[in-house]
């Protein structure tokens, strides 16, 4: 049975412990049918010309893991951000961890999907939101059909959640292949302020793919700083479907550090429906051997005096392939919208490859877009300079690679997570700096 | 110290050096000037062994080895230092942590531990101080957004740290005021000894004013076409060069 069979077949068994008589349930149930009819996509599909699903979906993945797992937390207390003090929403193999876990309900809600689709209190917020920013494709459908556990976080007006939070997924591996489909929903009232870091971390070389779909909503002036490590295992492939929807003068950061993991894809997809919204993307992909790397952005700039600023560093060895296809559609009334786009990359080996697109849609006739994107190899004379000084080749080059991909790292605010990141990239690199990070 | 002999090198078939003889010993500090497109900078990219261009003739011996076939980190390990005419931009690396990469990289090619800490600090403040160089400028990014000036001032500035033998000064003058090419000339000068020597590369006389040369050479197409002393550079500046390229003719 295909995997595709194997779901929409599961869905009947899913209705069955899940309370099929609420509102929630009417989406569900739509959803699947876009599923059902759409199917995986495939490389037909022009969004997917360049990521193929096709070795993933061929594994027999299991869908609802039969028991609870637990792990030992010094076992994974290196993928927390342990220098500092954090609020964590833990689920391991799709199943909330209380005990890896410190959510809060003072003041503001760091806690489950699952209390908010079932408990009264939170009814109106999950009407107002649930599903009102994911877009209907066959994979964001496929993971709404099945929606039931994730983070909830919602930040009331003028709060400010005063320590960043995590949301881990942990895989144990229990399982020879798993599928996870986490479903997060982030409100950010009238200026409120969060941090958010969101990590998928697969604990054996067992197969897992995960469909995850995160809707974020940023109210008036609010702010909220969204940061993805995506440092898998090279037996586990990620789908991240993010859709963020921002109202006037509100501020949206994602940075995407993608470093591990077989085949990744972020759909990361920014609506600006209100005036003077700024959205940040930005990334540093830094994969090799067989990794494939594919961001897909959009941002849909639909009132005017709004910003945009994309800025993605990809650096690609052995025979890992990068996609970037950055989509930005300016409508007719967004004048005085400002977007700008860039994309560098560098390719290491003679088997590596990247496919980069941008896609500009301007409908409006006063804006302001730019876009570049550069494929290259390491500067020839920058690396001369650093010879002359005794440095190695091999150490010139890393030291070439780090400042490449250093300035996306600027913008990063969690002091302990800059850190973290940089440590990864040049152990990524591969090679001893030689200097205190 | 240095011996070239005979040299031929250029990008692909074409030959920019047409068969330079040089040498350099210790305590000397040689200049070398001629006019654009000339192949100054060709021939201190040789010697540091830059790999787009092709020796395809002749020899350079460095303390009586031949080195045509290292790496330009070896070369650099071996005691041979190039300051850049247009030092090249690293974001994300500041001066200080550049700098000890540098040394320690240096260290490790001789077998060395890496220096201590404090060792390392003692004496970047020490070589700082020497160039006027405020704490501020050592944590700011390699070369990102400096002026002309402080790009010269921190190449000079890593030419103390390394210590070398032979340090090649590649237009170190361009894009300097009067105070930043005194400041330049009086660290050069300190750093000068009995065991190394200088080869200073420029246009002008006026770098030749505070670094006094021993020996100046006048480069043209491709070749050393005169050599004189000191006396030689007042000549150039006064006359220019196309005398030296009648007489050239004549010969």
């Amino acid at each position: 049975m295909s995997l595709k069979d194997k779901l929409v077949s599961s869905y009947l068994a899913f209705e069955d412990y899940i309370d099929a008589d609420s509102h929630i349930h009417e989406i569900r149930n739509k959803a699947i049918k876009t599923f059902e009819n759409s199917g995986f996509p495939s490389k037909k599909d022009e969004a997917w010309k360049y990521t193929s699903l096709n070795a993933i979906i061929k594994e027999d993945y299991c869908i609802f893991p039969k028991k609870e797992n637990t792990v030992e937390f010094k076992e994974v207390k290196k993928y927390f951000l342990h220098e500092i003090d954090t609020y964590k929403i833990v689920f391991i193999d799709g199943v909330y961890n209380s005990f890896l876990s410190e959510t809060t309900h003072d003041k503001v809600d760091v806690c489950l999907m699952s209390s908010a689709l079932s408990k009264p209190k939170y009814k109106a917020v999950v009407e107002n939101y649930f599903n009102k920013a994911a877009k209907e494709d066959s994979l964001t459908s496929l993971n709404t059909a099945f929606a039931k556990e994730g983070a909830y976080i919602f930040i009331p007006k003028h709060r400010e959640v005063e320590k960043p939070i995590e949301i881990i997924n942990f895989a144990t591996g229990n399982e020879a292949a798993l599928l996870l489909q986490p479903r997060n929903l982030i409100v950010a009232e009238e200026n409120a302020h969060v941090q958010i870091i969101e990590r998928h971390q697969s604990l054996t070389e067992n197969a897992v793919f995960t469909n995850s779909v995160t809707e974020i909503f940023a109210e008036k002036n609010s702010s909220i700083d969204y940061y993805k490590v995506q440092n898998d295992n090279q037996s586990a492939s990620l789908i991240d479907n993010t859709f963020i929807s921002q109202k006037d003068g509100s501020n949206v950061s994602v940075h995407t550090f993608s470093f591990g993991g077989k085949l990744i894809r972020n759909n990361l997809n920014f609506y600006q429906k209100g005036e003077r919204v700024n959205s940040t993307l930005k990334g540093i992909t830094i994969i090799e051997d067989k990794q494939h790397v594919d961001h897909s952005t959009l941002v849909n700039h639909i009132e005017p005096n709004c910003e945009s600023h994309q800025d993605y560093k990809g650096i690609f060895a052995g025979n890992s392939t990068g996609v970037f296809n950055g989509r930005i559609i300016v409508e007719k009334e967004a004048q005085k919208t400002d977007a700008f786009q860039q994309n560098n990359n560098i390719l290491i080996d003679d088997k590596a490859t990247i496919n980069s697109k941008p896609q500009l849609e301007i409908f409006a006739d006063d804006v302001k877009c730019s876009h570049g994107c550069t494929i290259g190899q390491l500067d020839e004379e920058a690396m001369f300079y650093l010879q002359t000084r005794g440095v190695r080749k091999k150490e010139a080059q890393a030291l070439l690679m780090f400042a490449f991909a250093s300035n996306v790292l600027e913008s990063v605010k969690i002091h302990e997570l800059k850190a973290r990141i940089t440590k990864l990239i040049a152990k990524k690199i591969g090679v001893n700096l030689g200097f205190n990070l | 110290m240095l011996q070239i002999k005979n040299l031929h090198a250029g990008v692909e078939e074409n030959d920019i050096l047409k068969g330079i003889n040089l040498e350099v010993k210790a305590g000397e500090v040689h200049a070398i000037m001629g006019p654009n497109g000339s192949g100054k900078s060709t021939l201190a990219s040789v010697i540091a062994g830059k790999e787009e261009f092709d020796v395809t003739q002749g020899n350079i011996f460095f303390e009586s080895e031949d080195i045509a076939e290292l790496a330009p980190e070896e070369r650099a390990h071996k005691g041979i230092f190039l300051s850049f005419q247009y030092p090249v931009e690293i974001p994300g690396v500041s001066v200080t942590n550049f700098i000890k990469t540098a040394i320690n990289e240096n260290r490790k090619a001789k077998g060395l531990e890496d220096m201590p800490a404090n060792e390392m600090l003692k004496m970047i403040r020490e070589k700082a101080e020497m160039f006027e160089m405020d704490r501020k400028f050592l944590s700011r990014s390699l070369n990102e957004g400096f002026s002309g000036g402080e790009k010269k001032r921190n190449e000079i500035f890593q030419l103390a740290m390394l210590d070398p033998k032979l340090a090649i000064l590649d237009e170190t003058d361009s894009g300097l005021d009067i105070d930043a090419l005194r400041v330049v000339a009086n660290g050069v000068n300190k750093l000068k000894s009995e065991k190394n020597a200088i080869v200073v590369i420029t246009h002008y006389q006026r770098l030749l004013d505070h670094i006094v040369p021993d020996f100046v050479h006048v480069l043209m197409d491709g070749k050393i076409v005169k050599t004189g002393t000191k006396e030689l550079a007042y000549e150039l500046e006064e006359r220019g060069y196309d005398w030296i390229k009648e007489e050239a003719k004549a010969v």
